[in-house]
């Protein structure tokens, strides 16, 4: 089943209160998103952590429901 | 998973350099993510092993929790885990992937 883009937008703004999130519907299919979320609290860890963080805030979705998520992540500039 | 899944995984990711774990083989993915991390490794030109989770249901439920990853395709370099394939486009982009095989001194394809 496909996620709206406010639910996922929701599950990572609960689990990482100060991300700035964009979501980009890619296919207008309601199943291919692009997620960039951008959080102070990913400030020094490496990129795998900062997806990991991601990908618990979906809470085991991704792979699943979740298969096209295209995932970025960065630190606000300063 | 069980201890020979997890002794067979590590044993992979300890005697290849890089090896990515993929859906179908490098002549043939099986899906877009996993064909676009193997043309990365190809625009990198280095020598690496693949593993079709596809041919065997253990390794690819193991490989997920071995990494703490949910998704397929899985970089890893020199043992240790890089990440899928959007942070390798991410860090291919930036030139940070070419930089790491370089640094762990990775050998290139012939």
């Amino acid at each position: 089943m496909p996620m709206a883009a406010d639910d996922i937008e929701t599950l990572i703004r609960t689990a990482i209160p100060d991300a700035q999130i964009t979501i980009t519907d890619l296919a207008g299919d309601g199943d291919h998103y692009a997620a960039h979320v951008v959080a102070e609290s990913f400030r020094g860890l490496p990129r795998v952590r900062q997806h990991q963080a991601v990908y618990a805030a979906l809470g085991g979705r991704m792979g699943g429901v979740l298969h096209a998520l295209q995932l970025t992540t960065a630190v606000p500039k300063e | 998973m069980t201890d020979d899944i997890h002794a067979r995984l590590q044993g992979l990711v300890d005697a290849n350099d890089v090896v990515l774990f993929m859906k179908g083989s490098p002549l043939f993915p099986q899906c877009g993510f996993s064909s676009r991390a193997i043309a990365i490794l190809g625009h990198l030109n280095v020598v690496f092993e693949s593993v079709d989770v596809l041919q065997d249901q253990g390794v690819r439920q193991g490989i997920k929790a071995f990494s703490d990853w949910p998704t397929i395709p899985q970089l890893y370099v020199k043992g240790e885990f890089v990440g899928g394939s959007d942070i390798m486009m991410e860090m291919f982009e930036s030139g940070e992937l070419q930089q790491l095989m370089e640094e762990k001194g990775v050998a290139q394809a012939a």
